[in-house]
């Protein structure tokens, strides 16, 4: 599984920085930012959906391997 | 993140006003700063007197937001709506007003900022004319900005509100909370019956701003009257309310107090801010905390309202809040979506054809993202309060440039006020009328409740 996040959709709501702070942080202006390289280890794969889901601007999306 | 803009100003000598000349597209525009009496391209007074309509018949062709019975059935208002085929309402109501319901419109419009201006977002009888442009450096930057201008505005204070810089005031908001609730006396469980809106929602968020602001704490209760007496005064008529008034005067002794014994704090901010290289002058940091006051007091207030007023009623989910703490994640997210408190508005920029409603230039459009969070199409059940929601893209800080920025301080202060609220009160139930608000923002003014149970 793959995280990508589309910081011109970003609009600092915080959501995926409180429900998955494994995968993401913020930046000084609240700003989110993708933490995880590559595949996201298997123990996250439920918090990178909670994310993903929760994101009211739609910036987060989600590739699942194979 | 690519907003420039070139501008400078000057202050035009034959009428005092401040001017700012901006460039845009190779064309050098003026626009005055600030407001001025009706008459004038400044302000606009709509052509509208509320004594010439009754109360609402048909919010399909007569919408009225600030209609006494609207806020207390609102959720019924847009389920009707929704049902009815009718994803734009409309009223001739202040001159020409649209109302989009739907998760699709209401989303549409806040993202269209070619279209749709911010230049007012409070609907009322005055309206911005055509020279007048609150910002970036006007009264109450940047949420009455469009871009480009907005970035530029949004960017000086989004460090103070970031969710690192707001996380540690947990403890003094908790603190707070704890205070007011001391604050209610002895309680007789089963009997004693407080008002959760009056004694304590309404309390929590201008004390934290207080704070963060770096006001005595000796100075809680005067500075409590003046804001509250601004919330107040938000529906006179424009050009009415000139400087002068005790909040002013008492924001400006804060700033020169700031100013002798310099220290860290949200006014030392936004005093050592800088815009195109320059300080912020006085009177501008004045208006940047008046509207911090304005845009984060009421709406916290009735968000926290609202959500006593839903716990109240539904002693499962309080038990569930109890039992199982962590929920809150879910829970918290759940009463912004189904009690959000925030209506904005936007005024048509330029003639449009938007589904089929023929908008004009001026005309003004509601923003209900209220409305928006209670849409089938986007939500499973959306009239259900779902306490462990887990899918909850809910809009209540609205969408797109201008997402509420502090909402990182309302989620955290909502949380920490019902936290302490239930553990105190492990249950309590609504102990007669609930008056709910008049106008964009929804919530509870007056909430009685009886005490069943005191926390040892």
């Amino acid at each position: 599984m793959r995280v990508h996040l589309d910081a011109e959709k970003c609009q600092g709501h915080n959501r995926c920085y409180a429900l998955a702070p494994e995968l993401f942080d913020v930046d000084d202006y609240g700003q989110a930012m993708l933490i995880v390289e590559g595949d996201v280890p298997a123990d996250l794969h439920d918090k990178a959906r909670l994310a993903a889901s929760n994101c009211p601007e739609y910036a987060i999306t989600i590739t699942e391997n194979g | 993140m690519t907003d420039t803009a070139n501008y400078s100003t000057r202050i035009d000598e034959a009428t005092g006003n401040k001017v700012i000349s901006i460039e845009r597209s190779g064309e050098t525009v003026d626009f005055i700063i600030g407001s001025s009496p009706d008459g004038t391209d400044l302000w606009q007074r709509v052509p509208y007197d509320a004594d010439d309509y009754g109360p609402v018949a048909d919010p399909r062709t007569d919408f009225d937001h600030a209609d006494s019975a609207y806020n207390p059935n609102a959720p019924q208002v847009w389920k009707e709506l929704r049902e009815g085929g009718c994803p734009v309402a409309h009223t001739d109501r202040y001159g020409g007003m649209w109302v989009p319901i739907t998760d699709e419109t209401v989303t549409e419009i806040a993202y269209d900022t070619e279209n749709f201006t911010s230049r007012s977002v409070v609907v009322g009888v005055g309206r911005p004319g055509d020279r007048a442009l609150p910002a970036p450096i006007g009264g109450a930057p940047p949420i009455t900005s469009d871009p480009p201008f907005h970035n530029m505005a949004r960017r000086l204070l989004l460090p103070a509100f970031a969710p690192k810089v707001i996380e540690p005031w947990e403890p003094e908001i908790r603190r707070l909370c704890q205070k007011l609730l001391d604050e209610m006396g002895d309680i007789t469980p089963g009997e004693s019956v407080v008002d959760a809106a009056i004694q304590y929602a309404q309390n929590i968020p201008v004390n934290v701003i207080g704070r963060m602001l770096g006001f005595p704490e000796e100075d809680e209760a005067l500075f409590r009257t003046f804001v509250h007496d601004v919330l107040e005064r938000i529906n006179e008529e424009p050009g009415t309310r000139e400087g002068g008034d005790d909040l002013g005067v008492y924001i400006q002794q804060q700033i020169d107090d700031h100013r002798a014994n310099p220290r860290d704090d949200l006014t030392s901010y936004l005093m050592n801010v800088e815009l195109d290289g320059n300080k912020l002058e006085d009177p501008v940091v004045g208006g940047m905390v008046v509207l911090l006051l304005v845009a984060g007091i009421d709406t916290t207030w009735s968000a926290i309202g609202s959500s006593l007023w839903h716990l109240a009623q539904h002693p499962e989910d309080h038990q569930r809040l109890l039992d199982d703490p962590e929920v809150m994640t879910f829970a918290l997210e759940e009463f912004l979506r189904a009690y959000a408190p925030v209506t904005m508005a936007r005024l048509v920029a330029k003639d449009n054809d938007f589904h089929g409603c023929p908008m004009k230039k001026d005309d003004w459009v509601l923003l209900p993202f209220p409305a928006a969070n209670r849409d089938p199409r986007k939500f499973e059940d959306p009239d259900t309060f779902i306490v462990d929601r887990e899918e909850n893209r809910h809009a209540a800080f609205g969408l797109g440039i201008h997402r509420c920025l502090g909402s990182n301080l309302a989620r955290l202060e909502l949380k920490v006020a019902i936290e302490e609220f239930i553990k105190r009160f492990p249950r309590f139930e609504l102990a007669g009328d609930t008056r709910w608000s008049v106008g964009q923002i929804r919530g509870p003014r007056e909430l009685s409740v009886r005490i069943l149970e005191v926390a040892d």
